[in-house]
């Protein structure tokens, strides 16, 4: 290679790296605008509640001059965008107050609540998606057939059925008749002395910690919310790759693939669902985001100490430290899915890819 | 015609059912192609496209295909098990559609969609795929294979796009093309660049092409015999060279709307449609 070329190839590598670099300050640029975004709204929210902190703090019994002076160390007397700038700086550094609750600053019961959701979403969206693929595409490919139909009417159900009926059903026929799943909760009390978890996801710590009798018991206890959350997302799931693939199938490189020769199968999986699969990763990524934000209803009916219980509690309680601090930590995941999703969109897609 | 016939078509229909009855496609088309070029054209829902595809055996499911005779090198199609047409598909007999825009995969580069017919076809090693997938880039006049190989459809123009669908679909080494309005995505300049390929090509490995277009011109002066296709049946049948001296009114009509240089056309004629035609 001559002394040009080298240089050519290397000035090449060179706008390539700028262009990659662009695109990742891109991300950030608009991952920190968000974030900020979602800052300032619940910074805003915060004040203008009709929620007195120092009230929550203190009781309605505080003589006046202890409340002027709680409210002058909470920095509530500070003009509002002093105040917005020092709720930045410690939300930055993870510090979102001190739960009027439980007494613990918010973070350390986040860190505590997350965790729980975290695994029950995502073995949620496992199942949804690693069953409601496969379900959408038959249905798409069977178009009419008895597949399809069965994949309607769980759809159906799945969008119809309130979540916590189904899971009280479920409950009664597992937990109470057959006795194959765990009553509500996330261990046996038995396990609570024994166990030390180190991430907080109870399934991962005891396969760590090769303790299987733990897994096995965590198992017994997770699945039956999971199933639950993941067949209401294999509803969705399921729903969208049929609407996708059907979209995909009727291509013309689908003809072509035909024209070629290729089998049934190949076109099926290798052509039409690897496309439809761009699509796929927004409906997979967002599903999943939405279960992280902790499924309430489930999270009540299995007394999983979730991050979704965890809000409900503090908002009853006019814990609004706990509240917002628990906003912010979901939406700072959905930012990160979503850029995540963005991401896996340019990996499968290369009409995205990066000039 | 020249050699033996490749494929003879006899009587075929292509029936369409729909809720407000039947919807005749093609209604009755015969002819028989040997090693040349056969030319067919026709307006929009004339039932060109759908016999081309019903050669391919590549009509919509809900499509009732019927015909005396629909037979290739003396295999009756219609009577062929699907696993057996699906292995002249793209082996013996290929097809190229007419935009690439849409007709390639947009997600996996043009390199392994031209590997992936010959792999589908032939046993061959990936380093052997890969290798003949270049000559037949380079045959189809890319002058950077190694390039294009790794290129995705978005990545290059219609011309180069078709090249590569041409490339696809010749690899395997069939006896018998389908062109389906192969240039009409494309520029004008490159259509002659792209027939010429297609020429070349069809006449170097004595293959059969039935080309299908609604331009009468590119036809004639491209096709050695050429078929009128109107409401589903075949109205006139001649050399590409006798043209000019149509009989049926339709072609005559069609012929007549083609402007000439130093002639003005003004008001362009109206096809003045006959309803014993379609009869």
């Amino acid at each position: 290679m001559s002394v040009a070329e080298n240089q050519a190839t290397a000035e090449r590598g060179g706008t390539r790296a700028v262009a990659v670099l662009s695109s990742i300050g891109r991300f950030l640029v608009i991952a920190v605008t968000t974030y900020l975004g979602l800052l300032a709204v619940t910074f805003f929210i915060g004040r203008v509640i009709p929620i007195d902190p120092v009230l929550a703090v203190l009781g309605d019994r505080a003589p006046a001059n202890v409340v002027e002076r709680t409210r002058r160390e909470m920095g509530l007397d500070l003009p509002l965008i002093e105040q917005f700038y020092i709720y930045v700086k410690n939300a930055l550094n993870g510090d979102f107050g001190t739960s009027v609750l439980t007494t613990n600053p918010v973070m350390t019961d986040i860190r505590r609540a997350f965790p729980a959701t975290i695994e029950l979403a995502t073995l949620g969206t496992l199942i949804g998606s690693v069953i409601g693929v496969p379900l959408g595409v038959l249905a798409a490919v069977r178009r009419g057939s008895l597949i399809d139909q069965i994949v309607r009417i769980i759809g159906l159900i799945g969008y119809s059925v309130p979540i916590f009926w189904l899971g009280l059903l479920g409950l009664v026929l597992f937990y109470a008749k057959l006795q194959w799943v765990a009553f509500p909760a996330r261990l046996d009390v038995v396990y609570e002395y024994t166990f030390t978890p180190i991430t907080g996801f109870y399934l991962l710590d005891a396969a760590m910690q090769g303790q299987w009798d733990v897994f096995y018991d965590a198992f017994r206890h997770i699945i039956l919310p999971a199933s639950l959350l993941g067949y209401f997302s294999l509803a969705y799931i399921s729903r969208m790759t049929r609407s996708f693939m059907l979209n995909e199938l009727s291509q013309e490189y689908i003809v072509a693939a035909r024209a070629k020769g290729l089998s049934e199968r190949r076109i099926v999986w290798a052509h039409a669902l690897r496309n439809a699969a761009v699509p796929m990763v927004t409906v997979i990524a967002l599903s999943y985001a939405g279960l992280l934000e902790g499924s309430v209803l489930t999270e009540t009916v299995f007394s999983w100490p979730g991050i979704g219980l965890y809000i409900t509690n503090s908002l009853q309680n006019a814990d609004m430290n706990a509240v917002l601090g628990g906003t912010i930590v979901i939406g700072s995941v959905f930012i990160a899915i979503n850029l995540f999703s963005d991401l896996l969109y340019r990996v499968l897609d290369p009409r995205t890819k990066v000039e | 015609m020249s050699g033996k016939t490749l494929l003879e078509v006899e009587d075929l229909r292509i029936n369409f059912p729909t809720r407000i009855g039947q919807v005749q496609a093609v209604r009755g088309v015969s002819f028989s192609l040997g090693r040349e070029r056969l030319g067919i054209v026709g307006e929009s829902g004339s039932g060109k496209s759908q016999t081309g595809r019903a050669i391919m055996g590549l009509t919509p499911p809900q499509a009732e295909v019927t015909a005396k005779t629909l037979a290739f090198d003396g295999i009756d199609l219609l009577a062929a098990p699907p696993r057996e047409r699906r292995a002249l598909r793209g082996k013996r007999i290929a097809m190229i559609l007419q935009d690439p825009k849409y007709s390639l995969d947009p997600v996996m580069s043009i390199g392994r969609q031209i590997v992936e017919t010959l792999r589908t076809h032939e046993r061959v090693s990936k380093a052997e795929a890969r290798d003949r997938a270049l000559a037949m880039l380079e045959a189809v006049q890319i002058r950077d294979p190694a390039r294009v190989f790794d290129l995705h459809p978005h990545e290059v123009s219609g011309g180069m796009g078709q090249r590569a669908m041409i490339a696809m679909m010749l690899i395997a080494g069939p006896e018998m093309m389908i062109a389906d309005e192969p240039t009409s995505a494309l520029d004008v300049t490159v259509q002659l660049d792209v027939l010429g390929i297609l020429d070349r090509l069809v006449s170097e490995r004595g293959m059969g092409l039935i080309f299908i277009s609604h331009d009468l011109r590119l036809v004639s002066s491209f096709c050695d015999r050429v078929i009128v296709m109107y409401a589903g049946k075949v109205v006139e049948q001649l050399k590409a060279s006798e043209l000019r001296d149509a009989q049926h009114p339709y072609t005559r009509g069609l012929l007549n709307c083609m402007p000439r240089i130093g002639f003005e056309r003004h008001p362009l004629p109206v096809l003045d449609r006959k309803p014993e035609w379609a009869a």
